[in-house]
């Protein structure tokens, strides 16, 4: 025991020494915290519309200004030339066009049906379908006002109608920042545990000094021990001060218990430790570890369901990521922080930490070999 | 110019020594590109939802089978009562769950309204959003049917629309740029900001500099076989998105390849730099792995678009280079566009590259002395 103890000590006088390293692993995920939890959003702020009214009525100026009331088109450019409009979309100076057609007016006074253009610009194909969606919603609006004056006064009571109400329960406002913030903290507690424990004992092995270590009485589990314990301990001081942020300055409420959440992110770091080694383990030189380790974490990360949903994956995809630890803690946040679920709740995934912390620790603990 | 020539095969040597990393290199594009095409996605699918159908009439066992059929959902559990909705959601299983009213047909009929109640687990605003919005629309379509199409054939104005770009509405138009963007600034800054901390941390460095090569040499001979190396990547991944997804580049193939090499000329410089402000690889590595990774997926507006977010970061993501080249790659790429489109941006990355170049020469001859 007291041979760890003093073997921890001096990794962290080692990790300290390097000025720049020991600030740099608390200040970088704060700052990080700090400026990307807010930018990420799905939301569409604004859509600037280009409108084409070849019309030039009452019709289609009550249309024009029923879409600049609503909050979110913003009429950026009006024009008469087709291509003009087209060029815009073309700059990205817009993202929607509407086209008004000549005779617009004149149809909806005769009362035939007709029809309006719209453009979207859909490389981002979500964005295209939420604000084609919207000014659909407008279009919808606008018929229905003129159904109604119609029709005057008729009663509409023949047709029944299914009415559909909806609440989000435990982010009523779907606030983005709830919804990030849990996953930023695991991924940042995730990348500096990862890279700052593999590099270190491959780190020791490039230069050398592992055969020093090699020759002593210390036991493989207490090497490895020593190496992680210390990277443990930064993780969850970068976890208590990432949640301190969230709560201060994000407002993000902390529904379940703090305890449940650092003992399932201890349980994450001592898996996610082991693995670091593991690879270190296999490589002779930091550039090798690095490169190995950027590739099992950035396919973690992106098929976490940090930013994309998790069952939109394929079904084999979702079978490989049962593999991927951070699917786990991923979701243990934000069920933790903001459903407030218990430890029944998160039963399997839980089960699944604590399977992969003691896979990855022992199979370290094995491959590393004291011979050179 | 013979002695640089005989310094990059050094260099090149080096790098072909070291396998496996070689082979990570060329793996990384391929994976993402792959994992992006065909495994992630930002649209609704399979999302599980359960029913509180209190009254378990006709109408509501159709219209539970018309939104379990959608392909949108698949069908959880049948709750009881309201209290199994809290278990039920707390849990990881169910993202939303649909509530029937009592006597729903009956109220339809007799009434002409009755309600349908959808509560969904915000923690995942956007399926949150989609899910209802999906919700929706199945709803008002079986009303619209249950009527009989009456009220539908009297609206006057019909809207169509024109997908530009993307008739398909593919997710790939955003990711192929998206992953070319992260893999060049990553994979570049963090090989050449190793391998120079490198020759620092073990010395080789003052070898180097004792030798006849000019500082303007020694860095030019480190960053010429990543240069080649990261172009062979550029083009797997655009080859790949052109075999696999159909996605061809609709521009000219020569600006794109140009703007390519400025891009990760940029990149290597940055690399530079942060090799210059760190001592150890370990220091370097957690600059460009940490510190720029979790930025560069988010704020260069490939998953999240920058319209999107708050205004302030118009500023915050002015000072990262991806951003720019992913509307370089965006317009010659997808849209077809020529330079007259994209010079402002690539005025931009040019002055980003001659200044991380500066600042790292200026560096790097303080050490000389």
């Amino acid at each position: 025991m007291r041979t760890i103890l003093y073997l921890i000590r001096k990794e962290f006088i080692q990790i300290f020494r390097d000025k720049f390293l020991g600030r740099a692993i608390f200040a970088i995920p704060l700052i990080q915290m700090l400026i990307l939890v807010p930018a990420v959003t799905f939301e569409i702020k604004e859509v600037n519309l280009c409108v084409v009214d070849k019309d030039m009525t009452t019709e289609s100026r009550e249309l024009i200004s029923k879409l600049a009331g609503s909050t979110f088109f913003k009429i950026r450019h009006a024009t008469f030339s087709e291509r003009e409009a087209n060029d815009f979309l073309h700059r990205g100076q817009c993202d929607l066009i509407l086209q008004i057609p000549q005779g617009f007016g004149k149809d909806i006074g005769k009362g035939t049906p007709t029809k309006l253009m719209a453009s979207a610009n859909a490389i981002n194909a979500m964005n295209a379908q939420l604000s084609w969606a919207y000014l659909n919603g407008v279009i919808r609006d606008y018929n229905m006002n003129i159904l109604a004056q119609e029709i005057g006064n008729a009663p509409e009571k023949a047709i029944p109608q299914i009415e559909v109400t909806n609440r989000y329960w435990y982010n009523e406002m779907l606030n983005y920042n709830f919804y990030m913030q849990p996953g930023i903290l695991g991924v940042l507690v995730l990348a500096i545990g990862f890279i700052l424990a593999g590099l270190n004992l491959v780190k020791e092995k490039e230069i050398g000094t592992i055969e020093q270590m090699n020759v002593t009485p210390v036991k493989k589990y207490q090497f490895i021990l020593s190496k992680i314990v210390p990277f443990l301990i930064i993780g969850l001081i970068d976890l208590a001060l990432g949640i301190a942020i969230g709560r201060l300055v994000f407002n993000i409420p902390f529904v379940g218990s703090i305890w449940l959440l650092f003992l399932c992110s201890t349980i994450f770091l001592i898996a996610v430790l082991g693995l670091a080694l593991l690879i270190s383990t296999f490589s002779a030189t930091q550039q090798q570890f690095m490169f190995t380790g950027f590739f099992f974490m950035i396919i973690f990360i992106l098929m976490s369901g940090i930013f994309t949903p998790y069952e939109s994956m394929p079904g084999w995809a979702q079978k490989i990521d049962l593999l991927n630890p951070v699917v786990y803690i991923m979701r243990i946040n934000r069920m933790i922080m903001l459903k407030g679920s218990t430890l029944y709740d998160i039963r399997t995934e839980f089960m699944a930490l604590v399977l992969f912390a003691i896979g990855t620790t022992t199979l370290a603990v094995n491959r590393y070999r004291k011979t050179a | 110019m013979k002695r640089l020539l005989v310094f990059v095969k050094k260099e090149f040597i080096h790098i072909f020594r070291d396998f496996r990393t070689m082979v990570i290199l060329f793996l990384i594009p391929g994976a993402l590109i792959l994992l992006f095409g065909f495994v992630v996605s930002n649209d609704l699918k399979n999302a599980r939802i359960s029913f509180l159908d209190l009254s378990k009439d006709e109408m509501t066992l159709k219209l539970t089978d018309k939104i379990c059929s959608s392909g949108f959902f698949v069908r959880g559990e049948n709750l009881h009562s309201y209290g199994d909705i809290e278990r039920a959601l707390r849990g990881n299983n169910n993202k939303a769950v649909i509530i029937f009213e009592k006597d729903f047909s009956r109220k339809l009929i007799s009434e002409g309204k009755a309600t349908v109640n959808i509560i969904t687990d915000g923690s995942e605003p956007n399926m949150a959003t989609m899910a209802t919005n999906y919700v929706s629309a199945i709803v008002s379509d079986f009303n619209s049917e249950l009527v009989g199409g009456g009220a539908a054939a009297m609206l006057l104005v019909h809207p169509e629309v024109r997908m530009f770009y993307n008739p398909t509405l593919k997710g790939q138009h955003m990711f192929v740029p998206g992953v070319i963007t992260l893999i060049m600034i990553l994979i570049c800054a963090l090989m050449t900001s190793i391998t120079i901390t490198r020759e620092k941390e073990f010395g080789t460095m003052e070898a180097l500099l004792v030798s006849p090569l000019k500082p303007i040499q020694i860095i030019l001979g480190k960053i010429v076989p990543y240069f080649i190396l990261s172009f062979i990547d550029v083009i797997i991944i655009l080859v790949l998105s052109w075999f696999v997804f159909d996605l061809p580049v609709k521009g000219s193939i020569f600006l794109l390849l140009a703007e390519a090499m400025l891009y990760i000329l940029m990149s290597l410089s940055l690399g530079i730099l942060i090799s210059t402000v760190s001592k150890t690889m370990q220091q370097a590595i957690f600059i460009s792995l940490v510190g720029m990774m979790l930025p560069t997926i988010l704020l260069s507006g490939f998953i999240y678009p920058i319209e999107n977010m708050p205004k302030i970061y118009d500023w915050v993501s002015a000072v990262m280079p991806p951003r720019y080249f992913v509307i370089i790659i965006k317009n010659v790429m997808i849209k077809g566009t020529g330079f007259s489109y994209i010079w402002k941006e690539t005025l931009i990355l040019c002055l980003f590259t001659v200044v991380a170049i500066g600042l790292s020469m200026r560096k790097f001859n303080i050490r000389l002395q």
